[in-house]
């Protein structure tokens, strides 16, 4: 009863539930999304285009979403705005050295760049009469720093969760270094998956989509690369994952979201033509049982 | 500007009583759990369980016996926030709620707290919850508006055999370091005090004689400050986003320059 392997398992779970999981899985698509929207607007050709304007459609409802989970999972929400303005001197809130708190300017700021792109994407579609919004697209020296500002801003998001798990003291979360990375990876590679489906539900065969496949590959591999460093990390805590969450974790996370995918991006005679389509889903159910089980398992231990 | 105040706790004069945890109760009118209906917790006459956002005070009771209870011991420590002088809640809260008072105790503010939650994890020592009254984070606020009127707090106004002292930081020191003495001279060798130094946390404001181990009174044996990651958290996901960045370059550029390749070729 008196071994711990770590001071941290003192600590009272903040009960975060479903609302954060969810708020972990849209904010990290939103960014990611976002992030390669932004990266094919930089060094992609014209023609990629249209795969750029769908990952800024699928950025803005999901930063909305975002900013929706997390104000409803406060405890009184109708005061979400405290953390940008300080409540009793109506002076912005910043604490640079809190991850909630920039996180939160960054979602804001991410939020007016992902409308901004989702609106030249309009534009460019010809779906919305807004002249100026063309500026917005590339070419164009604005353009490209909307994309790489915006891009940022969206990798932040994606990515702070991890780094705000860590500045807690909680075991698991506290006890590595490496959630941040792992969120950021692994959002890149449910973004990238989100992408490929709509991107074949919508029959495009630009070439851009099969760089989106060896992107989701590379960086699915990554993200095996960064988990199994977690796991390492943890040392003597990682026992906190000999348990329910742990086979989840196993079968769930690595068997489900990243072997099997990998399985059928090597092995393209499986499904035939719906192999990619599959694997992409595997991934964002991958990706999602991940988060479940991080704020989950840390807060039942 | 007043001295900093706080509470030493001798946990080997506590009795049990709770009357600290009724006077906190009672004065920072907190409400009953499960509408005043009592639940046993099994767990010795334990039936607060642990502190959260409406217990304030938390008698711990600690059986030692053997296996056949012929020989043992009974520890009693009456819990309660630390105040510590590096305060992990204080640190974190991205509303500013949580601030640090003229008697350098640590406070939060009701009415700007949003319920985030940060703050408990943040927390090493579990004290804070959130009071679902309130929606908000709240825990024990070393009785700061009895501070300010000149008080004592109501916990250690209660205690009736003086194991939670209130007083000046200095002089509680002073006298747990006299007790921890007379303690050890007496045969008690295991007599300590945690928290009373700035080893941790810088120090608590509240701080505890114990004479076991800190783990078997549940607190942490090497509680730290929750930014001690921050840095390495953050470098790391830099790298992570270099990395996907860079993958996401060479795919892409590739990808333009084959074509390109194949399209000059015809």
């Amino acid at each position: 009863m008196n071994t711990f392997p770590s001071s941290t398992f003192f600590s009272a779970p903040p009960d975060w539930g479903w609302l954060i999981v969810l708020y972990f899985f849209f904010g990290g698509l939103a960014g990611g999304c976002y992030f390669l929207a932004a990266l094919i607007d930089l060094v992609g050709r014209p023609e990629d285009r249209p795969l750029a304007r769908l990952g800024y459609y699928v950025a803005l409802p999901c930063v909305i979403m975002s900013g929706l989970l997390l104000t409803l999972d406060l405890g009184r929400p109708l005061r979400f705005w405290h953390m940008l303005i300080e409540s009793n001197t109506f002076r912005p809130m910043f604490k640079y050295w809190s991850p909630i708190s920039v996180g939160a300017w960054a979602l804001f700021i991410f939020g007016i760049f992902a409308l901004i792109s989702f609106l030249a994407a309009l534009v460019e579609d010809n779906r919305l009469a807004w002249p100026a919004g063309r500026k917005f697209r590339p070419p164009g020296m604005l353009s490209a720093v909307i994309a790489m500002v915006g891009g940022f801003f969206g990798f932040y998001v994606a990515g702070y969760t991890g780094v705000l798990l860590a500045v807690t003291n909680r075991p698991i979360w506290s006890d590595t270094p490496l959630l941040g990375m792992l969120f950021i990876v692994s959002a890149a590679s449910i973004s990238a998956a989100l992408m490929i489906l709509l991107a074949h539900r919508s029959r495009w065969t630009m070439p851009a989509v099969a760089a989106l496949h060896r992107v989701g590959a590379w960086v699915g591999a990554l993200e095996f690369l960064v988990l199994i460093a977690v796991m390492i990390s943890l040392g003597p805590v990682f026992r906190a994952w000999l348990n329910a969450w742990g086979l989840l974790l196993f079968f769930g996370v690595i068997l489900v979201g990243m072997w099997i995918p990998f399985a059928l991006y090597w092995r393209k005679d499986w499904l035939g033509d719906r192999n990619p389509t599959a694997a992409a889903a595997l991934v964002l159910v991958g990706g999602f049982i991940l988060r479940l089980v991080i704020v989950f398992s840390a807060q039942q231990v | 500007m007043p001295e900093p105040m706080g509470f030493y706790t001798d946990t080997t004069v506590c009795i049990g009583c709770k009357a600290c945890e009724v006077a906190c109760k009672e004065w920072n009118q907190l409400p009953s759990t499960n509408g005043g209906q009592n639940t046993l917790s099994g767990d010795s006459y334990d039936n607060t369980r642990r502190l959260d956002g409406i217990h304030w005070r938390h008698v711990k009771f600690i059986e030692q016996f053997t296996e056949n209870r012929q020989d043992g011991r009974w520890l009693l420590m009456s819990d309660v926030c630390k105040h510590c002088v590096k305060a992990p809640c204080l640190e974190v809260c991205p509303t500013g709620a949580i601030t640090r008072t003229e008697f350098d105790t640590v406070v939060i503010q009701s009415d700007a707290c949003n319920g985030c939650r940060d703050c408990i994890s943040a927390c090493p020592f579990g004290v804070i919850e959130v009071n679902p009254a309130s929606g908000t984070a709240q825990k024990c606020t070393l009785c700061y508006d009895r501070l300010q009127a000149g008080m004592e707090p109501a916990c250690s106004k209660a205690c009736p055999t003086q194991s939670i002292q209130f007083g000046t930081i200095s002089d509680l020191r002073n006298r747990a370091q006299k007790r921890v003495e007379q303690l050890q001279e007496a045969g008690e060798k295991r007599a300590y005090l945690y928290g009373a130094d700035e080893k941790i946390l810088g120090g608590l404001n509240s701080f505890y004689l114990l004479v076991d181990k800190p783990e078997v009174y549940g607190l942490p044996p090497d509680p730290k400050m929750p930014t001690r990651n921050l840095a390495s958290a953050s470098w790391f996901s830099f790298l992570g986003a270099a990395l996907v960045g860079l993958m996401g370059l060479i795919n892409f550029r590739n990808r333009g320059a084959r074509v390109d390749a194949e399209e000059a070729q015809r």
